[in-house]
Protein backbone atom coordinates (compact mmCIF):
# COMPACT_ATOMS: atom_id res chain seq x y z
CA UNK A 1 0.00 0.00 0.00
CA UNK A 2 2.56 2.52 1.14
CA UNK A 3 4.54 2.03 -2.03
CA UNK A 4 1.73 3.10 -4.27
CA UNK A 5 1.01 6.29 -2.32
CA UNK A 6 3.14 9.36 -2.86
CA UNK A 7 2.62 10.68 0.66
CA UNK A 8 1.44 9.36 4.00
CA UNK A 9 -2.26 9.72 4.78
CA UNK A 10 -1.89 9.77 8.54
CA UNK A 11 0.66 10.25 11.26
CA UNK A 12 -0.95 7.71 13.53
CA UNK A 13 -0.23 4.43 11.80
CA UNK A 14 3.09 2.78 12.18
CA UNK A 15 5.52 3.50 9.37
CA UNK A 16 6.02 1.08 6.53
CA UNK A 17 8.72 -1.42 7.41
CA UNK A 18 10.01 -2.13 3.93
CA UNK A 19 12.85 0.12 2.67
CA UNK A 20 11.61 3.13 0.73
CA UNK A 21 13.17 5.59 -1.64
CA UNK A 22 12.69 9.21 -0.64
CA UNK A 23 9.97 10.66 -2.79
CA UNK A 24 10.78 14.34 -2.18
CA UNK A 25 13.45 14.89 -4.80
CA UNK A 26 14.85 17.79 -6.78
CA UNK A 27 12.37 16.83 -9.52
CA UNK A 28 9.47 17.56 -7.18
CA UNK A 29 10.30 21.22 -6.61
CA UNK A 30 7.71 23.76 -7.70
CA UNK A 31 9.64 26.75 -6.36
CA UNK A 32 13.32 27.31 -5.60
CA UNK A 33 14.58 30.55 -4.07
CA UNK A 34 16.47 32.98 -6.33
CA UNK A 35 15.93 30.68 -9.30
CA UNK A 36 13.96 31.96 -12.26
CA UNK A 37 13.93 28.98 -14.57
CA UNK A 38 12.93 25.89 -12.69
CA UNK A 39 11.75 22.99 -14.85
CA UNK A 40 8.20 22.06 -13.96
CA UNK A 41 8.00 18.73 -12.18
CA UNK A 42 6.78 15.76 -14.19
CA UNK A 43 4.46 14.61 -11.43
CA UNK A 44 2.24 16.36 -8.94
CA UNK A 45 2.46 14.94 -5.42
CA UNK A 46 -0.73 14.89 -3.41
CA UNK A 47 -0.84 18.09 -1.31
CA UNK A 48 -0.43 17.28 2.37
CA UNK A 49 -1.35 19.27 5.45
CA UNK A 50 -1.09 19.27 9.20
CA UNK A 51 -4.24 20.22 11.02
CA UNK A 52 -3.96 21.61 14.53
CA UNK A 53 -7.20 21.62 16.48
CA UNK A 54 -6.56 24.08 19.31
CA UNK A 55 -9.79 22.99 21.02
CA UNK A 56 -8.37 19.50 21.57
CA UNK A 57 -4.93 20.62 22.74
CA UNK A 58 -4.11 19.94 26.39
CA UNK A 59 -0.80 21.84 26.35
CA UNK A 60 1.35 18.82 27.23
CA UNK A 61 4.19 19.85 24.88
CA UNK A 62 4.66 16.33 23.62
CA UNK A 63 4.83 17.89 20.16
CA UNK A 64 7.72 20.11 21.25
CA UNK A 65 9.54 17.15 22.74
CA UNK A 66 8.95 15.03 19.65
CA UNK A 67 10.20 17.87 17.46
CA UNK A 68 13.38 18.23 19.50
CA UNK A 69 13.81 14.47 19.48
CA UNK A 70 13.34 13.95 15.77
CA UNK A 71 15.29 17.00 14.62
CA UNK A 72 18.02 16.36 17.19
CA UNK A 73 18.09 19.96 18.37
CA UNK A 74 19.21 21.14 21.79
CA UNK A 75 17.18 24.09 22.97
CA UNK A 76 18.68 25.73 26.05
CA UNK A 77 16.95 24.96 29.34
CA UNK A 78 14.42 27.73 29.83
CA UNK A 79 13.67 29.94 32.76
CA UNK A 80 10.23 30.23 34.35
CA UNK A 81 8.98 33.77 34.09
CA UNK A 82 5.43 33.03 35.20
CA UNK A 83 3.76 31.51 32.20
CA UNK A 84 3.83 28.19 30.49
CA UNK A 85 5.30 29.14 27.12
CA UNK A 86 8.76 27.67 27.17
CA UNK A 87 11.15 28.48 25.61
CA UNK A 88 9.81 32.01 25.40
CA UNK A 89 10.04 32.16 21.64
CA UNK A 90 10.82 30.02 18.66
CA UNK A 91 14.57 29.59 18.29
CA UNK A 92 16.96 28.04 15.80
CA UNK A 93 16.72 24.96 18.06
CA UNK A 94 12.98 25.02 18.72
CA UNK A 95 10.93 24.74 15.55
CA UNK A 96 7.55 24.55 17.24
CA UNK A 97 6.25 26.20 20.35
CA UNK A 98 3.07 25.98 22.40
CA UNK A 99 1.97 29.55 22.99
CA UNK A 100 -0.31 29.94 26.00
CA UNK A 101 -2.74 32.83 26.24
CA UNK A 102 -5.10 33.61 29.10
CA UNK A 103 -8.07 35.28 27.50
CA UNK A 104 -11.25 36.50 29.13
CA UNK A 105 -14.16 36.01 26.80
CA UNK A 106 -16.11 39.30 27.02
CA UNK A 107 -19.37 37.56 26.14
CA UNK A 108 -19.25 34.95 28.90
CA UNK A 109 -16.74 36.53 31.27
CA UNK A 110 -15.05 33.15 31.35
CA UNK A 111 -11.31 32.76 31.38
CA UNK A 112 -10.27 30.73 28.36
CA UNK A 113 -6.85 29.19 28.26
CA UNK A 114 -5.86 29.32 24.61
CA UNK A 115 -3.00 27.14 23.48
CA UNK A 116 -1.68 27.45 19.98
CA UNK A 117 1.11 25.34 18.58
CA UNK A 118 3.19 27.90 16.67
CA UNK A 119 5.55 27.05 13.84
CA UNK A 120 5.96 27.28 10.09
CA UNK A 121 2.62 27.39 8.29
CA UNK A 122 4.03 26.10 4.96
CA UNK A 123 2.34 28.83 2.91
CA UNK A 124 1.37 28.11 -0.67
CA UNK A 125 2.87 31.54 -1.43
CA UNK A 126 5.88 31.60 0.91
CA UNK A 127 7.26 35.03 1.83
CA UNK A 128 10.54 33.53 3.03
CA UNK A 129 11.19 31.97 -0.35
CA UNK A 130 10.30 35.20 -2.13
CA UNK A 131 12.76 37.19 -0.02
CA UNK A 132 15.63 34.68 -0.12
CA UNK A 133 18.62 35.83 -2.22
CA UNK A 134 20.50 32.51 -2.17
CA UNK A 135 19.66 30.11 -5.00
CA UNK A 136 18.14 26.91 -3.64
CA UNK A 137 18.30 27.82 0.05
CA UNK A 138 14.50 27.63 0.27
CA UNK A 139 12.48 25.15 -1.77
CA UNK A 140 8.83 24.25 -2.13
CA UNK A 141 7.76 20.73 -3.06
CA UNK A 142 4.67 19.94 -5.08
CA UNK A 143 3.06 18.43 -1.96
CA UNK A 144 3.20 21.89 -0.37
CA UNK A 145 6.14 21.51 2.03
CA UNK A 146 8.41 24.56 2.23
CA UNK A 147 11.88 23.50 3.28
CA UNK A 148 15.18 25.22 4.07
CA UNK A 149 18.29 23.74 2.44
CA UNK A 150 20.97 24.69 4.93
CA UNK A 151 23.92 24.04 2.65
CA UNK A 152 22.74 26.87 0.41
CA UNK A 153 21.76 29.27 3.19
CA UNK A 154 23.95 32.36 3.61
CA UNK A 155 22.40 33.49 6.92
CA UNK A 156 21.29 36.94 5.74
CA UNK A 157 17.94 36.81 7.54
CA UNK A 158 15.90 37.97 4.54
CA UNK A 159 13.52 35.04 5.14
CA UNK A 160 12.84 36.48 8.60
CA UNK A 161 11.73 39.71 6.93
CA UNK A 162 9.77 37.90 4.23
CA UNK A 163 7.74 35.67 6.55
CA UNK A 164 4.26 37.00 7.45
CA UNK A 165 4.18 34.75 10.55
CA UNK A 166 7.58 35.59 12.11
CA UNK A 167 8.82 32.01 12.02
CA UNK A 168 12.40 31.57 10.72
CA UNK A 169 15.28 31.99 13.16
CA UNK A 170 18.96 32.38 12.34
CA UNK A 171 21.30 30.16 14.32
CA UNK A 172 24.02 32.00 16.22
CA UNK A 173 26.09 28.83 15.97
CA UNK A 174 26.17 28.15 12.24
CA UNK A 175 24.50 31.29 10.85
CA UNK A 176 21.82 29.43 8.94
CA UNK A 177 18.04 29.76 9.03
CA UNK A 178 15.92 27.14 10.80
CA UNK A 179 12.22 26.37 11.03
CA UNK A 180 9.74 23.50 10.98
CA UNK A 181 10.32 21.24 7.97
CA UNK A 182 6.89 19.60 8.30
CA UNK A 183 9.18 16.61 8.86
CA UNK A 184 9.89 16.51 5.13
CA UNK A 185 12.43 13.76 5.82
CA UNK A 186 9.69 11.63 7.42
CA UNK A 187 6.95 12.49 4.93
CA UNK A 188 9.31 11.58 2.09
CA UNK A 189 9.39 7.98 3.35
CA UNK A 190 5.75 7.59 4.25
CA UNK A 191 5.68 8.78 7.84
CA UNK A 192 3.70 11.63 9.34
CA UNK A 193 5.36 14.53 11.20
CA UNK A 194 6.86 13.73 14.60
CA UNK A 195 4.62 16.22 16.46
CA UNK A 196 1.45 14.69 15.02
CA UNK A 197 2.74 11.21 15.81
CA UNK A 198 3.37 12.19 19.43
CA UNK A 199 0.18 14.16 20.11
CA UNK A 200 -1.79 12.18 22.73
CA UNK A 201 -5.18 13.78 21.98
CA UNK A 202 -4.80 13.91 18.21
CA UNK A 203 -5.13 17.66 18.34
CA UNK A 204 -2.47 17.48 15.63
CA UNK A 205 -3.42 15.32 12.69
CA UNK A 206 -1.79 14.87 9.33
CA UNK A 207 -2.88 13.74 5.90
CA UNK A 208 -3.79 15.06 2.49
CA UNK A 209 -4.90 18.65 2.52
CA UNK A 210 -8.29 17.59 1.21
CA UNK A 211 -8.76 15.02 3.99
CA UNK A 212 -7.66 17.53 6.62
CA UNK A 213 -10.22 20.07 5.40
CA UNK A 214 -12.91 17.40 5.59
CA UNK A 215 -11.78 16.39 9.05
CA UNK A 216 -11.85 20.05 10.11
CA UNK A 217 -15.45 20.38 8.90
CA UNK A 218 -16.51 17.68 11.32
CA UNK A 219 -14.64 19.27 14.17
CA UNK A 220 -16.10 22.70 13.40
CA UNK A 221 -19.64 21.30 13.30
CA UNK A 222 -19.00 19.70 16.68
CA UNK A 223 -17.69 22.96 18.16
CA UNK A 224 -20.62 24.93 16.77
CA UNK A 225 -23.06 22.46 18.28
CA UNK A 226 -21.38 23.14 21.62
CA UNK A 227 -21.83 26.89 21.48
CA UNK A 228 -18.73 28.07 19.60
CA UNK A 229 -20.66 29.88 16.87
CA UNK A 230 -17.54 31.33 15.30
CA UNK A 231 -15.55 28.12 15.14
CA UNK A 232 -13.77 27.74 11.83
CA UNK A 233 -10.78 26.68 9.80
CA UNK A 234 -7.72 28.93 9.59
CA UNK A 235 -6.33 28.44 6.08
CA UNK A 236 -5.52 32.07 5.20
CA UNK A 237 -6.11 32.89 1.52
CA UNK A 238 -3.74 35.90 1.62
CA UNK A 239 -0.79 33.50 1.38
CA UNK A 240 -2.61 31.13 -0.99
CA UNK A 241 -3.67 28.89 1.87
CA UNK A 242 -1.32 27.01 4.16
CA UNK A 243 -0.22 23.43 4.63
CA UNK A 244 -0.47 23.81 8.38
CA UNK A 245 -4.02 24.75 9.34
CA UNK A 246 -5.79 25.45 12.59
CA UNK A 247 -9.24 24.68 13.85
CA UNK A 248 -10.00 27.72 16.02
CA UNK A 249 -13.02 27.99 18.31
CA UNK A 250 -12.90 31.76 17.76
CA UNK A 251 -11.98 31.90 14.08
CA UNK A 252 -13.46 35.43 13.87
CA UNK A 253 -10.55 36.73 15.97
CA UNK A 254 -7.37 34.73 15.31
CA UNK A 255 -5.31 37.49 16.96
CA UNK A 256 -6.37 36.32 20.43
CA UNK A 257 -4.31 33.16 19.88
CA UNK A 258 -0.94 34.77 20.69
CA UNK A 259 -1.18 37.23 17.79
CA UNK A 260 -2.00 34.82 14.99
CA UNK A 261 -2.29 37.22 11.99
CA UNK A 262 -5.84 38.03 10.92
CA UNK A 263 -5.09 38.35 7.22
CA UNK A 264 -1.49 37.31 6.63
CA UNK A 265 0.09 38.09 3.28
CA UNK A 266 3.54 38.88 1.99
CA UNK A 267 4.17 42.49 2.98
CA UNK A 268 3.77 45.04 0.17
CA UNK A 269 7.19 46.39 1.17
CA UNK A 270 8.76 42.97 0.56
CA UNK A 271 6.88 42.67 -2.73
CA UNK A 272 8.24 46.04 -3.88
CA UNK A 273 11.75 45.24 -2.71
CA UNK A 274 11.78 41.84 -4.41
CA UNK A 275 9.70 42.94 -7.40
CA UNK A 276 9.95 46.36 -9.02
CA UNK A 277 13.10 47.44 -7.18
CA UNK A 278 15.06 44.36 -8.14
CA UNK A 279 14.22 44.48 -11.84
CA UNK A 280 14.06 48.25 -12.35
CA UNK A 281 17.21 48.74 -10.27
CA UNK A 282 19.20 46.28 -12.33
CA UNK A 283 17.86 47.78 -15.57
CA UNK A 284 18.74 51.34 -14.55
CA UNK A 285 22.25 50.38 -13.48
CA UNK A 286 22.76 48.36 -16.66
CA UNK A 287 21.58 51.23 -18.87
CA UNK A 288 23.77 53.72 -17.04
CA UNK A 289 26.80 51.45 -17.42
CA UNK A 290 26.07 50.88 -21.12
CA UNK A 291 25.52 54.63 -21.64
CA UNK A 292 28.84 55.61 -20.11
CA UNK A 293 30.71 52.94 -22.07
CA UNK A 294 29.11 54.06 -25.34
CA UNK A 295 29.82 57.71 -24.58
CA UNK A 296 33.35 56.80 -23.63
CA UNK A 297 33.88 55.00 -26.93
CA UNK A 298 32.08 57.35 -29.29
CA UNK A 299 31.79 60.68 -27.49
CA UNK A 300 34.38 63.45 -27.43
CA UNK A 301 36.55 63.57 -24.35
CA UNK A 302 36.98 66.83 -22.47
CA UNK A 303 40.62 67.63 -23.17
CA UNK A 304 42.90 70.40 -21.96
CA UNK A 305 44.33 72.27 -24.94
CA UNK A 306 47.97 73.21 -25.38
CA UNK A 307 46.86 76.81 -25.36
CA UNK A 308 45.37 76.40 -21.88
CA UNK A 309 48.63 74.92 -20.61
CA UNK A 310 50.42 77.99 -21.95
CA UNK A 311 47.91 80.32 -20.36
CA UNK A 312 48.47 78.59 -17.03
CA UNK A 313 52.22 79.03 -17.48
CA UNK A 314 51.79 82.72 -18.25
CA UNK A 315 49.52 83.19 -15.27
CA UNK A 316 52.16 81.67 -13.00
CA UNK A 317 54.93 83.84 -14.42
CA UNK A 318 52.74 86.88 -14.07
CA UNK A 319 51.74 86.06 -10.51
CA UNK A 320 55.35 85.48 -9.47
CA UNK A 321 56.26 88.86 -10.84
CA UNK A 322 53.51 90.49 -8.84
CA UNK A 323 54.51 88.68 -5.68
CA UNK A 324 58.09 89.83 -6.17
CA UNK A 325 56.93 93.40 -6.73
CA UNK A 326 54.87 93.27 -3.57
CA UNK B 1 49.72 98.59 -5.70
CA UNK B 2 46.75 97.79 -3.58
CA UNK B 3 44.71 95.31 -5.56
CA UNK B 4 42.82 92.74 -3.50
CA UNK B 5 45.06 89.99 -4.84
CA UNK B 6 48.13 91.72 -3.51
CA UNK B 7 46.56 92.32 -0.14
CA UNK B 8 45.83 88.65 0.09
CA UNK B 9 49.31 87.64 -0.95
CA UNK B 10 50.84 90.05 1.54
CA UNK B 11 48.94 88.32 4.31
CA UNK B 12 49.88 84.79 3.36
CA UNK B 13 53.39 85.28 1.96
CA UNK B 14 55.64 83.56 2.58
CA UNK B 15 53.13 80.81 1.96
CA UNK B 16 53.86 77.37 3.26
CA UNK B 17 54.33 75.75 -0.08
CA UNK B 18 55.00 72.28 -1.34
CA UNK B 19 51.80 70.70 -0.02
CA UNK B 20 48.23 70.66 -1.18
CA UNK B 21 46.84 73.57 -3.20
CA UNK B 22 50.20 74.76 -4.43
CA UNK B 23 51.46 75.38 -7.91
CA UNK B 24 54.70 73.76 -9.01
CA UNK B 25 56.44 76.18 -11.27
CA UNK B 26 57.79 73.55 -13.63
CA UNK B 27 57.92 73.83 -16.52
CA UNK B 28 55.53 72.30 -17.14
CA UNK B 29 53.31 73.89 -14.52
CA UNK B 30 51.67 71.41 -12.21
CA UNK B 31 49.23 71.87 -9.36
CA UNK B 32 49.10 69.75 -6.23
CA UNK B 33 45.39 68.96 -5.82
CA UNK B 34 45.47 66.26 -3.16
CA UNK B 35 48.07 65.43 -0.51
CA UNK B 36 48.93 61.81 0.32
CA UNK B 37 46.53 61.68 3.31
CA UNK B 38 43.48 62.48 1.23
CA UNK B 39 44.57 60.15 -1.55
CA UNK B 40 44.99 57.19 0.82
CA UNK B 41 41.66 58.09 2.39
CA UNK B 42 40.03 58.29 -1.01
CA UNK B 43 41.32 54.92 -2.15
CA UNK B 44 40.30 53.13 1.04
CA UNK B 45 36.84 54.55 0.47
CA UNK B 46 36.90 53.65 -3.21
CA UNK B 47 38.01 50.06 -2.66
CA UNK B 48 35.41 49.65 0.08
CA UNK B 49 32.71 51.02 -2.19
CA UNK B 50 33.65 48.66 -5.02
CA UNK B 51 33.69 45.65 -2.67
CA UNK B 52 30.33 46.72 -1.23
CA UNK B 53 28.94 47.14 -4.70
CA UNK B 54 30.00 43.64 -5.75
CA UNK B 55 28.91 41.89 -2.55
CA UNK B 56 25.69 43.90 -2.37
CA UNK B 57 24.72 43.24 -5.98
CA UNK B 58 25.31 39.53 -5.35
CA UNK B 59 22.56 39.64 -2.72
CA UNK B 60 20.40 42.05 -4.73
CA UNK B 61 19.65 39.99 -7.81
CA UNK B 62 19.89 36.20 -8.25
CA UNK B 63 21.58 36.58 -11.63
CA UNK B 64 24.51 38.22 -9.82
CA UNK B 65 24.70 35.72 -6.96
CA UNK B 66 27.78 34.15 -8.58
CA UNK B 67 29.72 37.23 -7.44
CA UNK B 68 29.68 35.74 -3.93
CA UNK B 69 32.39 33.36 -5.19
CA UNK B 70 34.79 36.32 -5.27
CA UNK B 71 34.46 36.52 -1.49
CA UNK B 72 34.63 32.78 -0.89
CA UNK B 73 30.91 31.99 -0.91
CA UNK B 74 27.57 33.30 0.25
CA UNK B 75 28.21 33.00 3.98
CA UNK B 76 31.42 35.07 3.79
CA UNK B 77 29.75 37.62 1.53
CA UNK B 78 26.93 37.95 4.06
CA UNK B 79 29.19 38.71 7.04
CA UNK B 80 31.85 40.71 5.26
CA UNK B 81 29.50 43.14 3.48
CA UNK B 82 28.39 45.04 6.60
CA UNK B 83 31.93 45.23 7.97
CA UNK B 84 33.19 46.75 4.74
CA UNK B 85 30.30 49.18 5.12
CA UNK B 86 31.62 50.21 8.51
CA UNK B 87 35.10 50.78 7.04
CA UNK B 88 33.63 52.87 4.24
CA UNK B 89 31.54 54.90 6.62
CA UNK B 90 34.50 55.98 8.74
CA UNK B 91 36.82 56.38 5.80
CA UNK B 92 34.35 58.54 3.90
CA UNK B 93 33.56 60.75 6.85
CA UNK B 94 37.22 61.44 7.58
CA UNK B 95 37.36 62.66 4.00
CA UNK B 96 34.07 64.50 4.44
CA UNK B 97 35.38 66.45 7.41
CA UNK B 98 38.23 67.78 5.28
CA UNK B 99 36.24 68.61 2.17
CA UNK B 100 32.77 69.76 3.17
CA UNK B 101 33.55 73.48 3.39
CA UNK B 102 34.90 73.60 -0.14
CA UNK B 103 31.79 71.79 -1.32
CA UNK B 104 29.27 74.30 -0.01
CA UNK B 105 27.20 75.56 -2.93
CA UNK B 106 27.62 79.13 -4.22
CA UNK B 107 26.29 81.38 -7.00
CA UNK B 108 28.70 80.02 -9.58
CA UNK B 109 27.20 76.58 -9.08
CA UNK B 110 23.76 77.82 -10.05
CA UNK B 111 25.18 79.39 -13.19
CA UNK B 112 27.17 76.22 -13.97
CA UNK B 113 24.20 73.96 -13.48
CA UNK B 114 21.97 76.16 -15.64
CA UNK B 115 24.50 75.76 -18.44
CA UNK B 116 24.76 71.99 -18.12
CA UNK B 117 24.52 71.75 -21.92
CA UNK B 118 27.78 73.65 -22.26
CA UNK B 119 29.33 71.45 -19.57
CA UNK B 120 28.49 68.28 -21.45
CA UNK B 121 29.55 69.80 -24.76
CA UNK B 122 32.89 70.80 -23.19
CA UNK B 123 32.40 74.53 -23.88
CA UNK B 124 34.07 75.55 -20.67
CA UNK B 125 35.01 78.98 -21.97
CA UNK B 126 31.30 79.86 -21.71
CA UNK B 127 31.10 78.78 -18.05
CA UNK B 128 31.93 80.86 -14.98
CA UNK B 129 35.41 80.51 -13.51
CA UNK B 130 35.24 77.98 -10.73
CA UNK B 131 36.91 77.27 -7.42
CA UNK B 132 38.28 73.86 -6.45
CA UNK B 133 34.95 72.11 -7.10
CA UNK B 134 32.23 72.54 -9.69
CA UNK B 135 28.53 71.90 -9.04
CA UNK B 136 28.77 68.40 -10.50
CA UNK B 137 31.53 67.45 -8.11
CA UNK B 138 29.59 69.00 -5.24
CA UNK B 139 26.51 67.03 -6.25
CA UNK B 140 28.55 63.82 -6.14
CA UNK B 141 30.03 64.79 -2.79
CA UNK B 142 26.71 65.56 -1.09
CA UNK B 143 24.95 62.71 -2.87
CA UNK B 144 27.55 60.24 -1.64
CA UNK B 145 27.51 61.70 1.87
CA UNK B 146 23.74 61.55 2.29
CA UNK B 147 23.37 58.12 0.69
CA UNK B 148 26.16 56.71 2.85
CA UNK B 149 24.28 57.86 5.93
CA UNK B 150 21.07 56.27 4.65
CA UNK B 151 22.94 53.06 3.78
CA UNK B 152 24.74 52.73 7.11
CA UNK B 153 21.55 53.36 9.10
CA UNK B 154 19.38 50.97 7.08
CA UNK B 155 22.28 48.53 6.84
CA UNK B 156 22.61 48.32 10.60
CA UNK B 157 18.86 47.73 10.86
CA UNK B 158 19.16 44.82 8.44
CA UNK B 159 22.36 43.44 10.05
CA UNK B 160 20.80 40.23 11.33
CA UNK B 161 23.84 38.92 13.18
CA UNK B 162 24.14 41.78 15.68
CA UNK B 163 21.11 43.99 15.24
CA UNK B 164 18.34 41.53 14.36
CA UNK B 165 16.50 42.42 17.57
CA UNK B 166 17.12 46.18 17.40
CA UNK B 167 14.09 47.05 15.29
CA UNK B 168 10.81 45.31 14.49
CA UNK B 169 10.46 43.12 11.42
CA UNK B 170 8.14 45.58 9.59
CA UNK B 171 10.77 48.28 10.16
CA UNK B 172 13.50 45.97 8.87
CA UNK B 173 11.47 45.37 5.70
CA UNK B 174 11.36 49.10 5.04
CA UNK B 175 15.06 49.35 5.88
CA UNK B 176 15.91 46.71 3.27
CA UNK B 177 13.78 48.39 0.61
CA UNK B 178 15.35 51.78 1.32
CA UNK B 179 18.81 50.16 1.46
CA UNK B 180 18.38 48.69 -2.03
CA UNK B 181 17.02 51.92 -3.50
CA UNK B 182 19.84 53.93 -1.92
CA UNK B 183 22.33 51.35 -3.20
CA UNK B 184 21.05 51.74 -6.75
CA UNK B 185 21.29 55.52 -6.38
CA UNK B 186 24.83 55.44 -5.02
CA UNK B 187 25.94 53.08 -7.78
CA UNK B 188 24.61 55.58 -10.33
CA UNK B 189 26.49 58.39 -8.59
CA UNK B 190 29.59 56.21 -8.44
CA UNK B 191 29.36 55.63 -12.20
CA UNK B 192 28.95 59.36 -12.76
CA UNK B 193 31.98 60.03 -10.56
CA UNK B 194 34.20 57.49 -12.31
CA UNK B 195 33.03 58.43 -15.77
CA UNK B 196 33.42 62.17 -15.17
CA UNK B 197 36.98 61.53 -14.02
CA UNK B 198 37.71 59.53 -17.18
CA UNK B 199 35.86 61.83 -19.58
CA UNK B 200 37.60 64.92 -18.19
CA UNK B 201 41.07 63.93 -19.33
CA UNK B 202 43.88 64.60 -16.91
CA UNK B 203 41.71 64.27 -13.80
CA UNK B 204 42.77 60.86 -12.53
CA UNK B 205 46.36 61.92 -11.76
CA UNK B 206 44.87 64.14 -9.02
CA UNK B 207 44.08 60.96 -7.10
CA UNK B 208 47.14 58.95 -8.14
CA UNK B 209 50.17 61.25 -8.05
CA UNK B 210 48.17 64.04 -6.43
CA UNK B 211 48.84 66.54 -9.18
CA UNK B 212 47.09 67.94 -12.23
CA UNK B 213 48.60 69.98 -15.04
CA UNK B 214 48.45 73.74 -14.89
CA UNK B 215 46.28 73.71 -18.00
CA UNK B 216 43.78 71.36 -16.33
CA UNK B 217 43.45 73.67 -13.35
CA UNK B 218 43.25 76.69 -15.66
CA UNK B 219 40.56 75.11 -17.84
CA UNK B 220 38.34 73.57 -15.17
CA UNK B 221 39.02 75.43 -11.90
CA UNK B 222 40.45 78.77 -12.88
CA UNK B 223 39.35 80.60 -9.76
CA UNK B 224 41.14 78.00 -7.64
CA UNK B 225 44.25 78.34 -9.81
CA UNK B 226 44.21 82.13 -9.74
CA UNK B 227 43.71 82.10 -6.00
CA UNK B 228 46.81 79.96 -5.48
CA UNK B 229 48.81 82.12 -7.86
CA UNK B 230 47.53 85.29 -6.25
CA UNK B 231 48.52 84.12 -2.79
CA UNK B 232 51.96 83.13 -3.98
CA UNK B 233 51.47 79.47 -3.30
CA UNK B 234 54.08 78.65 -5.88
CA UNK B 235 56.75 76.04 -5.38
CA UNK B 236 59.68 76.37 -5.24
CA UNK B 237 59.31 79.76 -3.63
CA UNK B 238 61.75 82.46 -4.71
Amino acid sequence: MANTMDSPRTAVSNPPVQPMETNLTQRDLIRRSATSELPQPERQLTPVAKLIDVSKCIGCKACQSACVEWNDTNPVIGENVGYYTNPHDLTADMFTLMRFTEWVNPETDNLEWLIRKDGCMHCADPGCLKACPAPGAIVQYSNGIVDFVHDNCIGCGYCVKGCPFNIPRISKADHRAYKCTLCSDRVAVGQGPACAKACPTQAIVFGTKEDMKKHAEGRIADLKSRGYANAGLYDPPGVGGTHVMYVLHHNDKPQIYADLPVDPKISAVVQTWKGATKYAGLAVMGLAAAGTILHGLFGNANRVSKHEEEEAQEAVDHAEKRVEDA
Amino acid sequence: MSTPANTASAKVTPAKVGGEDTIRRGPPVEVVRYGPGKRINHWITAISLILLLISGLAMFHPSLFFLTELFGGGQTTRWIHPWIGVVLFFSFFILFAQLWKLNLPNRDDVQWASQIGDVVAGNEEKLPELGKYNAGQKFIFWGMASLIIVLIVTGIMAWEQYFGQLTSIPTQRIALLVHSLAAVAIILIFMLHVYAAIWTRGTISAMTRGTVTGGWAWRHHRKWFKDMAGRGRIDPAE
